[in-house]
């Protein structure tokens, strides 16, 4: 562990020694320890409130042909129930972040454009009754062409999800900074590298949760939300609500289960139960549940990447080529595209890279929207610039580390200022590399790597090196804009902080803060800081973090997110403290009869320099103004309460050359680490991992590597487990912890935190962020040790070992089996299913063949079927319900002969929809005869399966069709007078199971 | 994320158990430790009419050994039996594998019999209680029957139980002869993507496989070795019919077949 250094504690701190750069107690623990933490869902809530549930979509594109209320309007309990045509009359459309003639609602409007997408509201007396409702709803769809994957979603003839986004792109920027044609040109190579940065997310353990109540006498909404940040989406929602921003109270609860910055994304339920609450007149509340939350809350974006490189012969970068295809899914919701712009100013990371061209284009797809998440665009870009450094060095054959050594920002020029605008503040890059390579012990793990190879393992190291950006600017988003949009628009920038410091009569000192803490210990540092001020001790500060936008001091920035706590908002409770202290000095002087100069804060007194025993309690001093203001000095006012709002000046809006100092302060990280891939399974074993920061000054070391931890435990997921994987045809396929794995303690190995500080000058206290830092870092630096082990120059994450396996061993052995022939690999595209097998059926062709058209006939071959009628001679409707295991849903199928050819073939197409999801599926029929009086009945049939069902049971979906559709034909040659099907191994189990059963 | 509505018995005796089966057929569930069974409710997969609890039933509750058997009976929590101090003795193969399933949370209410009602694919136990040869213990109100595992296990999620049977428990045959269990999963206590047993036999190795097919699949070999071994495990890693999903993909199934079966095969043939 580094000692904390306190440079301002020299002159501004007490005497009697400093509490920052301490790791004391939290004090947030004991309640949290003991089950007394204050969640949204802990909370009580007034009589009469009802709640709500969510009726989602299972298309990720379709339009809404019908939605049916009337079942599940009279079911018990139920208040109201809320489809788009109620969410338009009571709200206005979300803001969209780009000039686009594009809407954006909370709920679908006639169509929906994501698996998840809000359908419509049911509000009931509880959570049960709403669920009960929920599947009386029945909704018609009708199924359009997804676009999943950016890439093909801008390709022509893609099927587009807004008319007012031409080709499925919200926005097309090219940015030129020095003179990157002319080095590309120059330069004797061209290194190149594509990434696809899949989709993820920080998955808090609390999900979201709304309690919304409107009053209709003063028009005004009263919403408590967990709700982390930024605050600037407060005038997106009263502006959706249509309200002024005063009557959009806004409260967050006193504790919270984690955010990562995914809470942001609650928005759009604020404004959807806040209408919910107008239309009833009783309050709402709305707790998502997990499988919501996985599929429908939001998820970082996923990039589409191509970077190059011009490179000298030895390894100089001198100019950078960014094209990147930002992926936010199917709305662009505020901030976005917020997180492709978030790292603008630092495109060139820790490099020296005069000349950067970019090209950003921002694509929707049929997916979640994007929001907020921990590393917030670092983890993308990242990604790309660190592979390409590691192919730099294997194409030029130099070693990794000596071609990130030769390219850093040179030591001793900060303020640096880099191509695209970031004022990089300060920082020694080239000290921080080799203090983590030595303590780090580099060279041992070299020798390590060596002797592993020797033995024919697969070993590899990786490294990376990262400005990590802390306090956003809250113009950086508007380099989307094109300068003159800017200018029409006005300036946008800075990043306001705020802290209240309040006296109270008995010369308590309590802090508040707009930072709404997700828990990561605010309160604890901010009693550090201020007892440091004030010469107290931090038990006797109290701090509250909790938000109400009716009654506390904010501003847009105010929030959890950008690493922002500790640079900016700690350093502004200084601020207010110390304005504080200088107004108490005075009156402490004038109680004392000395010079203000002569005042000092220790111990709880303040006490006069010059003669030590002349002294006054603070608690007294500090209560003065309640009891005797008569007393202070004259001009003075009242000393009770102090705000200060802070915002850095280096926050200046883009320039007309679209420079942007995106972020205020930019931590450094070098990290590295060892990799072994097992040879049987495959997977990634970190042997060793070494992560350097610097990330100014640290106000309480053990919070500081709890960050570290915690960003490095979920960049180890992105890198290994986590992904948000969808189908081709955008059916989501990751809707439970059993199929969107994060890793464990099992999984997470312990890494070596290494630090040094580099104060930040343009914090109060400085210090700058530490928190998202190994989101970018990490899954990077594992993927070029994957890269060294395998000696490949691709890798895609998460780097599942069944993705490594044609890599490792090259071509399958073939099967040669005695007399089976070799199965051919199938081709599946996305859920796509295919089978085929056969049926021995005791009647002639010509009796099987009636049976096939005749409805009472299907009725009883058909799983489950229920009801059936015939719409015309080749198409039937039926009701069916389908059970798999204790898995039973109930399906309205619709059944389409076609191709017929009496009586040898015909072509079943189906489709079923039903709460659990659709599927659909055709298949081709031959009957033969077999020249004894009975038929020999083969199929062959393709089905896709999409909806809840297959975000939840993903797993087991494919063998359960399978049995569905076997189950169908054995029916059908039971009922046809059959033998049983001929052998094929899964329909030789039904067959027992059928014999069993009859 | 709530159950619809059902109807909860918690029997107080067997018959009671029979009885409201033969009423309800295939609109009652059993319910013993829930570890599957309450998720799927949770999401509305399942929707029972009812619900029969037979955790109460003490006559449920108990491992019975005899000379070449153990009996593990409807109520017997994974962790229970992990913990009985027999178990290495006389069934060393459940004494590997059982650790394997879920976590010790799960496992100490997760119930043995429950994991094979439930005949996920995937899971430990049903893979174990084929490879030993093991049996259903099955009964109606009218009768009883025992049901050896590979004629159990009909597909995806789905035994050839009857609806109005009950499981009373399953039986081991004692088999102390060397044995061996391996799992691969993303993460420790996740579902196998690939899970093997291989028991030592009189004739040579018996050799199951799960997390491939729909159900677990089992090869009584020879004592083989080399390339034949290598033969066989190919033919058999076919077989299965291994699929893609978002954990692996069918080759990586087979190969972990191929790898892990051979090792496995090695150790108790040495």
């Amino acid at each position: 562990m580094a000692q904390p250094a306190t440079p301002n504690s020299g002159t501004n701190g007490p005497i009697d020694g400093a509490w920052v750069g301490r790791s004391i107690e939290r004090v947030e623990d004991a309640a949290l320890l003991t089950g007394r933490g204050r969640f949204i869902d802990d909370l009580g809530t007034r009589a009469g409130t009802l709640h709500a549930a969510i009726l989602r979509s299972p298309h990720a594109h379709a339009d809404i042909v019908s939605i049916d209320i009337s079942a599940a309007r009279r079911a018990k309990g139920v208040a109201a129930i809320l489809v788009g045509a109620d969410i338009t009359a009571l709200t206005t459309s979300l803001v969209v972040g780009v000039k686009a003639p594009v809407e954006c609602w909370p709920i679908a409007i006639d169509r929906v454009r994501y698996v998840g997408e809000p359908v419509a509201v049911v509000v009931a007396a509880d959570r049960y009754l709403a669920e009960d409702a929920l599947d009386l709803i029945e909704v018609e769809y009708r199924a359009r062409a997804a676009a999943v994957d950016p890439l093909k979603a801008i390709a022509d003839g893609a099927p587009l999800l807004h008319d007012g986004f031409p080709k499925n792109v919200a926005s097309d920027r090219r940015f030129h900074y020095g003179n990157p044609d002319d080095e590309f040109t120059r330069a004797p190579h061209r290194i190149s590298i594509d990434i696809k940065y899949p989709r993820n997310s920080c998955t808090p353990i609390e999900t979201y949760g709304v309690l919304a109540e409107y009053d209709p006498g003063e028009d005004a909404y009263d919403i408590l939300a967990n709700f982390q940040g930024p605050f600037s989406i407060h005038a997106v929602i009263s502006r959706a609500l249509k309200v002024p921003g005063n009557r959009m109270r806004l409260r967050t609860p006193p504790d919270s289960g984690g955010s990562f910055g995914v809470k942001q994304g609650v928005f759009p339920y604020i404004v959807l139960m806040g209408a919910a609450a107008r239309a009833t007149g009783r309050p709402v509340k709305w707790i998502e549940d997990r499988l919501e939350h996985l599929t429908a809350s939001v998820s970082a974006t996923n990039r589409a990447t191509t970077l190059s490189a011009a490179v000298s012969a030895d390894g100089e970068i001198l100019a950078l080529d960014w094209d990147q295809v930002e992926d936010c899914g199917a709305h662009l919701r505020a901030p976005e595209p917020a997180t492709l712009y978030r790292m603008h100013g630092n495109l060139t990371g820790a490099y020296k890279i005069p000349n950067v061209k970019i090209r950003n284009r921002v694509v929707v797809t049929n997916k979640t929207p994007t929001g907020l998440n921990r590393g917030f665009g670092g983890p993308q870009v990242y990604f790309a610039l660190e592979r390409l450094v590691q192919r730099i060095a294997v194409t030029l054959n130099l070693d990794p580390l000596d071609v990130i050594r030769r390219n850093l920002v040179p030591a001793g020029s900060f303020p640096y200022r880099t191509a695209t605008g970031a004022l990089l503040d300060s920082g020694d890059y080239q000290t921080a590399i080799e203090k983590g390579a030595r303590e780090g012990e580099l060279n041992e793990l070299k020798a390590r790597r060596d002797e592993a190879r020797a033995q024919g393992r697969l070993y590899g190291i990786g490294y990376a090196a990262v400005v990590e950006p802390s306090v956003s600017n809250m113009g950086y988003i508007t380099t989307v804009l094109t300068a003159a949009e800017r200018q029409k628009a006005g300036p946008k920038n800075g990043a306001q902080a705020t802290a209240t410091i309040t006296l109270d009569p008995v010369g308590a000192v309590a802090v508040h803060v707009a930072s709404v803490p997700q828990g990561q210990g605010h309160r604890t540092v901010l009693s550090q800081v201020v007892a440091d001020v004030f010469g107290l001790k931090p038990k006797d500060i109290r701090v509250n973090t909790e938000l109400d936008t009716s009654k506390d001091a904010w501003s847009i920035a105010s929030g959890n997110y950008a690493s922002r706590f500790a640079p900016a908002v700690a350093g502004t409770a200084k601020l207010a403290a110390e304005r504080m202290k200088a107004k108490l000095a005075r009156i402490a002087a004038s109680q004392l009869n000395v010079e203000s100069s002569d005042i000092e804060f220790s111990s709880g007194f303040a006490v006069s320099k010059a003669n030590r025993d002349n002294r006054i309690a603070f608690s007294r001093l500090a209560a003065l103004s309640h009891w005797s203001p008569g007393s202070l000095p004259d001009e003075m006012g009242s000393v009770i309460r102090e705000t200060v709002f802070w915002t850095p000046p280096e926050l200046t809006p883009p320039d007309d050359n679209d420079h942007i100092n995106s972020s205020l302060c930019h931590g450094f990280i070098f990290d590295f680490c060892g990799i072994e891939i097992d040879r049987t399974t495959l997977e990634a074993r970190i042997d060793r991992y070494v992560t350097m920061h610097d990330c100014g000054v640290i106000l309480h070391p053990a919070m500081v590597d709890g960050q570290i931890r915690g960003g490095f435990a979920q960049a180890l997921g992105a890198s290994l487990y986590e992904e948000y994987a969808y189908a081709e045809d955008g059916s989501f396929l990751t809707g439970t912890f059993a199929d969107y794995l994060l890793p464990t303690a099992m999984e997470v190995p312990d890494p070596l935190i290494l630090h040094m500080e580099t104060p930040s000058p343009f914090t109060p206290l400085g210090s700058k962020g530490v928190g998202e830092g190994n989101c970018m870092s990490t899954p990077v630096c594992i993927a070029n040790a994957v890269a060294d082990a395998l000696n490949i120059a691709d890798v895609t994450l998460p780097i599942v070992p069944a993705r490594l396996a044609d890599i490792v061993r090259g071509a399958e052995r073939i099967h040669l089996g005695a007399g089976a022939p070799a199965i051919a690999p199938k081709k599946k595209t996305g859920r796509n299913l295919h089978g085929e097998g056969s049926a021995k059926v005791a009647a002639q062709p010509q009796r099987v063949w009636n049976m096939l058209l005749d409805p009472q006939a299907l009725k009883s071959v058909i799983p489950g079927c229920e009801a059936i009628q015939k719409i015309s001679e080749t198409q039937f409707r039926a009701d069916v319900v389908i059970g798999i295991g204790p898995v039973t849903g109930r399906y309205r199928a619709t059944v389409e002969l076609s191709d017929l050819d009496e009586p040898n073939a015909v072509t079943l197409a189906g489709a079923a929809e039903g709460v659990l999801g659709f599927g659909e599926g055709e298949g081709r029929v031959r009957l033969e005869s077999d020249g004894n009086g009975g038929t020999l009945m083969s199929y062959e049939y393709d089905a896709a399966i999409g909806g809840k069902v297959a975000s939840i049971g993903g797993r087991l979906l494919d063998g359960a069709t399978k049995v569905i559709i076997g189950k169908f034909f054995v029916a059908l040659a039971r009922h046809a007078g059959g033998a049983a099907p001929r052998r094929h191994s899964l329909l030789a189990r039904l067959r027992r199971f059928f014999r069993i059963e009859s | 994320m709530k159950p619809a509505p059902f109807d909860f018995v918690r029997a107080e005796s067997i018959g009671e158990v029979l009885d409201t089966l033969s009423q309800e057929g295939g609109q009652a569930r059993i319910i013993a430790g829930g570890q599957s069974l309450m998720a799927m409710l949770n999401m509305r997969l399942a929707k029972p009419a009812v619900l029969i609890d037979i955790m109460r039933l003490k006559e449920l509750d108990s491992i019975k050994k005899t000379a070449d058997k153990i009996f593990v009976g409807a109520g017997v929590r994974q962790e229970q039996l992990l913990s009985w101090p027999d178990l290495v003795k006389t069934t060393p193969l459940i004494a590997r594998a059982l650790p394997w399933t879920g976590h010790v949370q799960t496992r100490s209410r997760g119930t043995v019999c429950g994991s094979i009602a439930h005949a996920d694919p995937s899971a430990e136990m049903p893979l174990v209680l084929l490879a030993l040869e093991g049996e259903i213990h099955l009964r109606n109100s009218r009768k009883n029957r025992r049901v050896p595992a590979v004629d159990f296990f009909a597909g995806m999620m789905a035994t050839t139980r009857g609806d109005d049977e009950l499981i009373e428990g399953v039986s081991f045959p004692v088999r102390n002869t060397k044995c061996a269990f391996r799992e691969v999963a993303r993460r420790h206590g996740d579902f196998a993507i690939v899970a093997c047993a291989a028991v030592k036999t009189k004739t040579g190795v018996r050799f199951a496989a799960g997390g491939v097919a729909d159900v677990p699949t089992a090869r009584d070999w020879p004592a083989l070795e080399g390339s034949a071994l290598d033969d066989a495990l190919n033919a058999f890693a076919y077989e299965l019919e291994a699929r893609d999903d978002v954990h692996a993909t069918g080759r990586y199934r087979r190969d972990l077949v191929r790898m892990v079966g051979r090792d496995l095969v090695r150790e108790v043939l040495q």
